[in-house]
């Protein structure tokens, strides 16, 4: 037995690329994306420099830690928590209070490292909320983190002086100690604030996926019976997630309290909780680049939508719903079905089935988004009469032709693309099958 | 004597009122290949899940190693050095084949949890992986998901993930329920190549796989066992035959 043992360890040794003169190239083969994404994100304000792009691309590098970490959770380890808020406000909270203290006491603290800071109060609440609720899994668990988040949300209503009651808390992010003259006054320099901050959790939350705790949680999400029987404790991989998922959460947290300079309720509470699962979900849970694509996909529209609609809400929750029927992989599980097609170039049969699909979807969406904008108009904008812009195009709410047509492009949009489904789901198979023989061979 | 590596003593556990384990008494000595045998319904899992700490005991002391072990928790009693199979096979349907026993491997380390370790730097877990795979002839499903090994390889993984820790006392519940011939004969030469020099308690129903690995065999009938001894006299034991050899020769 130690004979066969030590043979193979032979082998491993001799299969194992040894060259020291590579061993740079192969460090920067296994960081390049790393790297990428640092110029990335060096280089982005230098291609949409206004305020607005600026603004948001701060709010998707905090979104991208806080859903990254949430993953920590649902995706890596199997936890649905329906609360992950708490632990971002409550970080957010103690680092306004904090940055508050240190500007009275004038004491030598430069705001840069303050998101440590939050981190650690979000890592303490977490250890502390964290030994009750992982004592449990599934849905058990994801109770206990509705009821916990419901007792933080109602409680910074009722201790002001710790959450600032309605108004919230303000603070003043440029008059801490400065270093290099930073005075993180223009938002410029917050985003790079928290570009720094974004690459640094998003490394080390990757590297986490490949210690022995990330594979444990696995192991848990996988099995977690099983996990028990091979000498390791389910609710110990639970609880140091959980720990772990909520210091990244509170170091998102400050860095939004940092961008926003103030801090209220709602960081605490349900809906953010739920902002952060439908990111989450909507980028893919079972990729690590999921929670980053759904983190930009959600607040774009968050952004956006909330600019040229009333209603933004209600088609988000719609977007959630068709991800959740029809991509339940999400957007990473989307890009990964199509990557082996990619790399075998075998895309172009795609292309027609595809662009088939996509126009019927968008005809039928069309639709809808008139019988729902016609219908908000008249329920909620009646005083304003009837008529109403919509694409460009002034419609009359109480016309019946623009919800003929509506509903004709619809239901019409809606039978089309659900006979171009299987047009295109051929297609995908047809050229998978193809590039796993173009692998083999 | 020597002290048993696992004794049971007085061991009850019953079901509101169904009664399932009515008083066993068991000492199995270090090294020894034991086999349980009996009917359905005797009980038999039940016992794995009691010694395992998957159930616990409504009466009776669990001892491994001469220490009680009656109320540990089942990663305690894994640490203590006892691993178990399962009768339906208990995987990680999602992960590689790799993963499912690199996980198993590293359980049984002290560096399980461990958030600064990478866990494809650590040669000695990687080598040890690699090891078993060779074992039972899945290195070259390495990068399958488990769940879709076809349902031998599935088997032979579920007893990889049981000796993957290095446990000195492996449970095996039924290894090779459902193969053909042909891929039993290889489960049974790789059970016996894996408790060489262990202590293995193995439930099975296949009397050829029993009689040709085991030194002692105890037979669980309606929750007691009516003989404990080695193969030949078990054999021509009248209550065994009566109870269960009997109707299964038949």
């Amino acid at each position: 037995m130690t004979e066969s043992a030590g043979q193979v360890a032979g082998q491993v040794a001799a299969s194992r690329p040894a060259a020291p003169a590579w061993s740079w190239l192969a460090a920067l083969r296994r960081n390049g994306l790393w790297l990428l994404a640092a110029l990335l994100l060096a280089g982005l304000p230098l291609i949409f420099r206004s305020g607005t792009a600026l603004t948001m691309m701060s709010l998707m590098g905090i979104m991208i830690i806080f859903a990254l970490s949430y993953n920590m959770l649902l995706g890596q380890t199997g936890l649905l928590s329906f609360g992950h808020a708490v632990y971002y406000g409550l970080g957010a909270f103690i680092v306004v209070h904090a940055m508050n203290a240190i500007i009275r006491a004038k004491l030598p603290i430069p705001l840069p490292v303050m998101p440590l800071l939050g981190g650690i109060a979000g890592l303490a609440f977490a250890v502390i909320f964290g030994s009750v609720s992982t004592r449990r899994g599934g849905t058990a668990f994801a109770m206990i983190s509705l009821g916990l988040a419901e007792l933080v949300a109602s409680s910074s209503l009722i201790l002001r002086g710790f959450f600032g009651g309605e108004e919230g808390i303000t603070t003043n992010r440029t008059r801490l100690f400065r270093i290099f003259d930073w005075t993180f006054g223009p938002q410029i320099q917050v985003y790079y604030l928290i570009a720094a901050w974004c690459l640094l959790c998003m490394i080390a939350m990757y590297a986490l996926t490949r210690t022995p705790f990330g594979r444990m949680c696995n192991a848990v999400r996988e099995n977690p019976e099983r996990i028990e029987f091979i000498g390791c404790s389910r609710t110990m991989v639970r609880f140091m997630a959980f720990c772990l998922a909520g210091f990244f959460a509170g170091i998102a947290g400050s860095l939004a309290a940092i961008n926003f300079e103030i801090v209220n309720a709602s960081y605490v509470g349900v809906q953010q909780s739920g902002v952060v699962l439908l990111a989450a979900y909507i980028g893919g849970t079972g990729h690590f680049v999921g929670p980053v694509l759904g983190a930009i996909v959600v607040t774009y529209l968050q952004t956006m939508l909330s600019d040229v609609t009333e209603v933004w809400q209600l088609y988000f929750g719609l977007m959630f719903i068709a991800v959740v029927m029809f991509a339940p992989g999400g957007l990473a599980g989307i890009l990964m079905m199509h990557a082996p097609m990619l790399r075998a170039r075998g895309w172009h049969s795609l292309m027609i089935p595809y662009a088939l699909l996509l126009a019927a979807a968008s005809v039928a969406v069309v639709g809808a988004i008139v019988i729902v904008e016609l219908t908000h108009h008249l329920m909620v904008k009646a005083a304003d009469g009837t008529v109403m812009s919509l694409f460009g195009i002034s419609l009359d709410a109480a016309a019946p032709s623009p919800w003929l047509v509506a509903v004709i492009l619809a239901a019409g949009g809606a039978m089309l693309a659900r006979a171009a489904w299987p047009i295109a789901a051929r297609a995908l198979s047809d050229a998978m099958a193809e590039a796993q023989t173009g692998e083999r061979s | 004597m020597t002290t048993p590596v696992l004794e049971l003593s007085g061991i009850h556990k019953s079901f509101g009122r169904t009664q399932i384990i009515r008083g066993v008494d068991l000492a199995v000595p270090r090294g020894e290949r034991h086999a349980i045998i009996g009917p359905n319904g005797a009980g038999k899992s039940t016992l794995f899940n009691l010694i395992s700490g998957r159930l616990k005991p409504s009466a009776g002391v669990i001892r491994l190693d001469g220490e009680d072990v009656t109320d540990a928790r089942p990663q305690e009693i894994n640490r203590r050095g006892l691993a178990r199979s399962f009768q339906i096979t208990n995987i990680f349907p999602r992960l590689s084949v790799w993963e499912n026993v690199r996980c198993a491997v590293l359980g049984a380390r002290p560096y399980k949890y461990s958030f600064w370790h990478g866990v494809d730097s650590l040669a000695e877990v990687q080598e040890r992986t690699e090891h078993i795979l060779h074992e039972i002839n899945l290195i070259g499903r390495r990068a399958t998901a488990a769940g879709v090994l076809t349902y031998a390889e599935q088997r032979a993984l579920e007893i990889a993930i049981t000796i993957a820790g290095g446990a000195s006392i492996i449970l095996l519940d039924e290894p090779t329920a459902g193969m053909s011939r042909r891929e039993a004969e290889h489960a049974v030469a790789l059970i016996r190549r894996i408790s060489e020099g262990r202590t293995l308690i193995m439930i099975e129903h296949d009397m050829s796989v029993v009689f040709d690995l085991a030194d002692r065999i105890s037979v669980l009938v309606y929750g007691q066992i009516i003989a404990s001894d080695a193969p030949a006299r078990i054999k021509t034991n009248a209550n065994v035959q009566q109870a269960y050899l009997g109707t299964a020769a038949a």
